[in-house]
C-alpha cells in the first residue's frame, strides 16, 4: 500500500498547490522583482535600478517613523488585547460564584456578554473606523466621547483626540483593541471549555482562589492558544492600515504621528506613483512580519502540558 | 482526555501554529500581491497604439468623432458631484449615437492605476480629489493626449471663435506640462476667506481689510462668544488655500515663483512668509480657532461654520455646493479677498482664483477624439451655465454666467473676481508637489495652528521639506517663469 502513497497525495494536492503558487507565491516573487526597478505603475515598462530602492528606504526618515509606530503598537496592543480577552474569558467561564450543582461557572449573564463582546468582530473594519472617527469628533456637542465627558462633568478631559499629536496613535490603538477583544474572548472561552472540570474541582478543594486557578491552571493549559493569538494580533498591529487610513488626520498625522508602514506603502504607490519603491517597502514589511513571527515562536516555546 | 492540546476546539498544535503564522505573514502584506498583479496585468504597449476610431470632419464635427464609437468617462465625484458631466455625456450620446460608460468615484488613482498600467485607460478622466493620479508622471510617460486639437477647434456657440479664445487665459498656462497642453482645468475656483454676510451684518462687523484688522475683529468675535475661525484639521492643506495666497499677495508673484520652483531659501528669505506665518501664530496663541478644529473633517468644519459656531473658514468656491445641505437659506455666503500686510507687492483686492478640476484625455484610450469632443461639449455656454446652476461654481469659459441669476456664494465670488481685475493669483506648488504641500507642510501647518509650532520653526522646517523634494531625483520637477 505504501508505494502508491506519494502519488496519491500529489494527486490530491496538485491543484491547490498550483493555485497557491500562482496567486500567493508568484506575486511575492514578482514584488521582489519589481522592487529592483523604478516602475511607476502607470506604464508597462520600467528600468532596472538594483538595490537603489532599498537604499532609499534605509535612509528614509518617513519609513522609520512609520515602522516605529508599528513597533509601539506591536509592543502594546497584543498585550492589552490578549490580557483583556483572557480576563473576560476567565470571568465568563470559571469566574462565577459557586452554585449548588456546578463547581465551575461563569458570571451571571455570561452568554449575553459573549455575544456583546463578539459583536465588533462581525462588522467590517471600515465601519468600525468610521464609527470611532465620529465618536472621537472633537465637537463638544456632536462628538460622542466629548459630550459624554461633558455630561458627567469631566469637561477638562475633553480633547481633540485624533487631532492631538500626543494621543492620536493611542486613540487608534484603542479602537484596534476594542475591535479584537471579542474574538479572543470567544477563542479563549472555547479553549477553556475543554479544560477538564475535575482539575478545577481539585484545585478548589485544595483551597485555591480565582487568582491561583487562573495563573496555575488556566493560563498554562491555554498556552498554545495564547501563542497563536499573540502572533495573529502582532500581525494586526504591524498592519493597522485601514484604521489609520480612515481615522487619522492628514493621512498618518497630525504631523506624521500615526503613520504606519502599510499607509506609507499605499501613499508611495498610489499618490506618488512609485510602485518600485513601494514594492521595496512591501519586502521590508514582509521581513519585519516574518521576523516577528519567528521570534515569537522561538521564545514563547514552553513544555506542552498534557492532560 | 485528549493527548495534546491540538485536539482542543480551535486550539492548534505547535506545528500548525508555525504553518499558520507563515501564512498570516503572507496575508499581512496583501498590497504587495496587488502591486504585482498590476505588473502582469497588461504590458506597456506604448509603441503599438491601436488605431483610434476616426470619423469624417465637418463643421458640426470638427474633431472627426466616429459615430457609434463608445466612450468611457471617469469622473471625480466630490464637492461638485458628477451630474454636470452626465448631462454633457447625454448630449454626446444623442449627437453621436454612441454608448457612453460613466463612472463617478472618489478614488480616481487607486481605480485607474492598474488600468493605465494595463494599457486600457478610460477616455476622459476628471483627475481630482485626494486620491488623484500623478499627472506629472502621466504626462512624462506619454499617457496624456495633447489637447492642441481641442484648443484649435471652434467653439460650439460661435464657430468663428476657437476654444482657446473662449476660455480663461490662465487655463492655458496651468494645463501645460513643458510645452504640451494636456490638462484642461474645467472649473475656475476662487480661494479665500469665506463667511456669512448676514452674521457680519447682524453683529455690525465689517470684513477686515488687513491682517491686523482681522486680529482685532477676532478679539471682538471671541468676546461675543463665537469662535473667529475654524478649519479642516483632518486636511490641514485647506488652510494653505489662504496661507499660500496671502504669502504671494504680500511678497509678490516673483518670490512665490521661487517657491513653486523649489529654489533654495525661497521660504526663509521671503519676508512675506514671516509676516503670514506670524499672523497664524498669533491667531493660534490667542485661541482664535474653534476648539477641536484640528480633528475635524472638511465637512464637519463647514457644518460648524454654517451653524454659526465659527465666523471664518479658509475654503474654495466649491464650498457653497458642498455645504448646501446644512446652509441656512439667508446665510449670505460670501468670499473675501486676501488681506493687506505691510509693504505689499500686490494691491488690495488681490484674489487667489485659478483653474481647477483637471480633465485629461488618455492618449492610449480607445477613443481620444471622442474624449476631446466631450470636453468641447462641456465648454459650450449651455454646459458652462448648467455647471454654474448645478454646482454653484464658475467654469473656465469666460463670461458664461453673464446675465444669469447666481447663487449668493457664486455671485460673491464672481464679484470678487471682477474687483480683482488682473490681480488674480495662481499657484502651482500643490499641483506639482502634492506630497510636499499636503502631507509635509500640511503636517507643519496643523501644528502651527494648534500652537505646537512657532512661526520661525514652521518656516525652517518648511524650507527643509522643500529642499528635500528639490534633491529627490524620483520626483519630476517643473519650472514656471510667470
Amino acid at each position: 500500500m505504501q508505494h502508491g502513497k506519494y502519488r496519491f497525495i500529489v494527486g490530491f494536492l496538485a491543484l491547490p498547490l498550483i493555485i497557491y503558487g500562482i496567486f500567493v507565491i508568484s506575486p511575492f516573487i514578482q514584488a521582489f522583482q519589481i522592487s529592483l526597478t523604478d516602475w511607476s505603475g502607470l506604464v508597462g515598462s520600467s528600468k532596472f535600478v538594483g538595490l537603489d530602492n532599498f537604499e532609499r528606504l534605509w535612509d528614509s526618515d518617513d519609513f522609520w517613523n512609520a515602522l516605529r509606530h508599528n513597533v509601539y503598537m506591536l509592543a502594546l496592543v497584543p498585550v492589552v488585547t490578549l490580557g483583556m480577552g483572557l480576563f473576560f474569558a476567565f470571568m465568563l467561564n470559571v469566574g462565577g460564584k459557586q452554585k449548588k450543582n456546578e463547581v465551575v461557572t461563569g458570571v451571571t449573564g455570561s452568554k449575553i456578554y459573549k455575544f456583546v463582546f463578539f459583536f465588533p468582530q462581525v462588522i467590517s473594519i471600515t465601519i468600525v473606523a468610521v464609527i470611532w472617527f465620529n465618536i472621537y469628533n472633537p465637537d463638544p456637542n456632536d462628538g460622542m466621547l466629548n459630550s459624554l465627558l461633558g455630561a458627567v462633568g469631566l469637561d477638562n478631559l475633553q480633547n481633540a483626540w485624533l487631532g492631538e499629536k500626543s494621543i492620536a496613535l493611542w486613540c487608534i490603538s484603542a479602537v484596534m483593541v476594542w475591535g479584537h477583544v471579542g474574538f479572543y474572548v470567544v477563542l479563549f472561552s472555547a479553549a477553556m471549555a475543554s479544560i477538564p472540570r475535575d482539575i478545577y474541582e481539585a484545585a478548589l478543594l485544595d483551597g485555591a482562589n480565582r487568582f491561583h486557578t487562573f495563573f496555575k491552571i488556566t493560563l498554562p493549559l491555554l498556552w498554545d492558544t495564547v501563542q497563536t493569538g499573540w502572533v495573529y494580533m502582532g500581525i494586526i498591529a504591524l498592519d493597522a492600515f485601514a484604521l489609520v487610513q480612515i481615522m487619522s488626520v492628514n493621512m498618518g498625522g497630525p504631523d506624521g504621528a500615526t503613520d504606519v508602514m502599510p499607509l506609507r506603502l499605499y501613499q508611495t504607490a498610489f499618490r506618488d506613483s512609485q510602485f518600485g519603491y513601494a514594492s521595496a517597502m512591501g519586502i521590508a514589511m514582509l521581513i519585519v512580519t516574518m521576523t516577528f513571527a519567528l521570534l515569537t515562536m522561538r521564545f514563547a516555546r514552553r513544555e506542552r502540558i498534557e492532560y | 482526555m485528549g493527548s495534546t492540546s491540538a485536539h482542543n476546539n480551535g486550539g492548534l498544535g505547535r506545528r500548525d501554529v508555525i504553518k499558520r503564522s507563515a501564512a498570516l505573514g503572507l496575508i499581512a502584506v496583501p498590497t504587495m500581491g496587488f502591486l504585482s498583479a498590476c505588473a502582469t496585468g497588461g504590458g506597456g504597449d506604448n509603441d503599438k497604439k491601436t488605431d483610434a476610431p476616426k470619423g469624417e470632419t465637418s463643421a458640426e464635427n470638427p474633431l472627426g468623432v466616429k459615430n457609434g464609437a463608445p466612450l468611457e468617462a471617469f469622473i471625480f465625484k466630490g464637492g461638485l458631484g458628477d451630474q454636470y458631466a452626465k448631462d454633457a455625456e447625454a448630449d454626446y450620446k444623442t449627437k453621436y449615437k454612441a454608448e457612453v460608460k460613466h463612472t463617478g468615484t472618489q478614488q480616481v488613482g487607486p481605480k485607474l492605476t492598474p488600468r493605465f498600467a494595463g494599457g486600457n485607460p478610460p477616455d476622459v478622466i476628471d483627475n481630482s480629489g485626494a486620491d488623484h493620479l500623478d499627472m506629472n508622471k502621466l504626462s512624462g510617460q506619454g499617457q496624456l493626449q495633447d489637447l492642441k486639437a481641442l484648443l484649435d477647434a471652434p467653439s460650439m456657440d460661435d464657430p468663428t471663435k476657437k476654444i482657446r479664445d473662449v476660455i480663461h487665459p490662465s487655463t492655458l498656462d496651468k494645463g501645460m506640462h513643458g510645452d504640451k497642453f494636456d490638462v484642461l482645468y474645467y472649473a475656475f475656483t476662487i480661494y479665500g476667506t469665506w463667511y456669512s454676510q448676514k452674521l457680519l451684518d447682524d453683529k455690525g462687523w465689517a470684513y477686515p481689510k488687513t491682517l491686523d484688522e482681522m486680529v482685532t475683529l477676532c478679539g471682538e468675535i471671541k468676546k461675543a462668544g463665537l469662535a473667529p475661525w475654524t478649519y479642516a484639521g483632518k486636511f490641514p492643506y485647506y488652510v494653505h488655500f489662504n496661507l499660500f495666497g496671502q504669502i504671494a499677495k504680500i511678497g509678490g508673484m516673483e518670490s512665490w515663483i521661487a517657491i513653486d520652483n523649489l529654489e533654495p531659501n525661497a521660504w526663509t528669505s521671503n519676508d512675506a512668509v514671516k509676516q503670514v506665518a506670524e499672523h497664524y501664530e498669533e491667531l493660534a496663541a490667542k485661541k482664535y480657532f474653534l476648539a477641536g478644529s484640528q480633528g475635524l473633517t472638511h465637512i464637519q468644519s463647514q457644518t460648524a461654520w454654517t451653524k454659526g459656531n465659527a465666523v471664518f473658514i479658509p475654503n474654495g468656491s466649491w464650498v457653497e455646493n458642498e455645504a448646501a445641505p446644512t446652509t441656512p437659506k439667508d446665510f449670505g455666503m460670501s468670499v473675501g479677498a486676501l488681506f493687506d500686510g505691510s509693504g505689499d507687492k500686490m494691491p488690495s483686492g488681490t484674489l487667489r482664483g485659478e483653474p481647477s478640476e483637471p480633465y485629461i484625455v488618455s492618449a492610449n484610450g480607445k477613443n481620444p477624439t471622442g474624449g476631446m469632443e466631450l470636453l468641447r461639449i462641456m465648454l459650450s455656454k449651455k454646459h458652462a451655465q448648467n455647471f454654474a446652476t448645478k454646482v454653484k461654481s464658475l467654469t473656465c469659459v469666460q463670461d458664461a454666467t453673464e446675465g444669469m441669476t447666481l447663487s449668493p456664494g457664486l455671485a460673491s465670488a464672481s464679484k470678487a473676481v471682477k474687483a480683482a481685475g488682473p490681480n488674480l493669483i495662481s499657484l502651482q506648488l500643490q499641483e506639482w508637489y502634492p506630497a510636499l504641500t499636503d502631507e509635509k507642510i500640511g503636517g507643519l501647518t496643523g501644528q502651527l495652528l494648534t500652537g505646537d509650532l512657532k512661526a520661525a520653526d514652521w518656516i525652517k522646517k518648511t524650507q527643509a521639506e522643500a529642499d528635500k523634494v528639490a534633491k529627490d531625483s524620483s520626483v519630476t520637477k517643473f519650472k514656471r517663469t510667470s
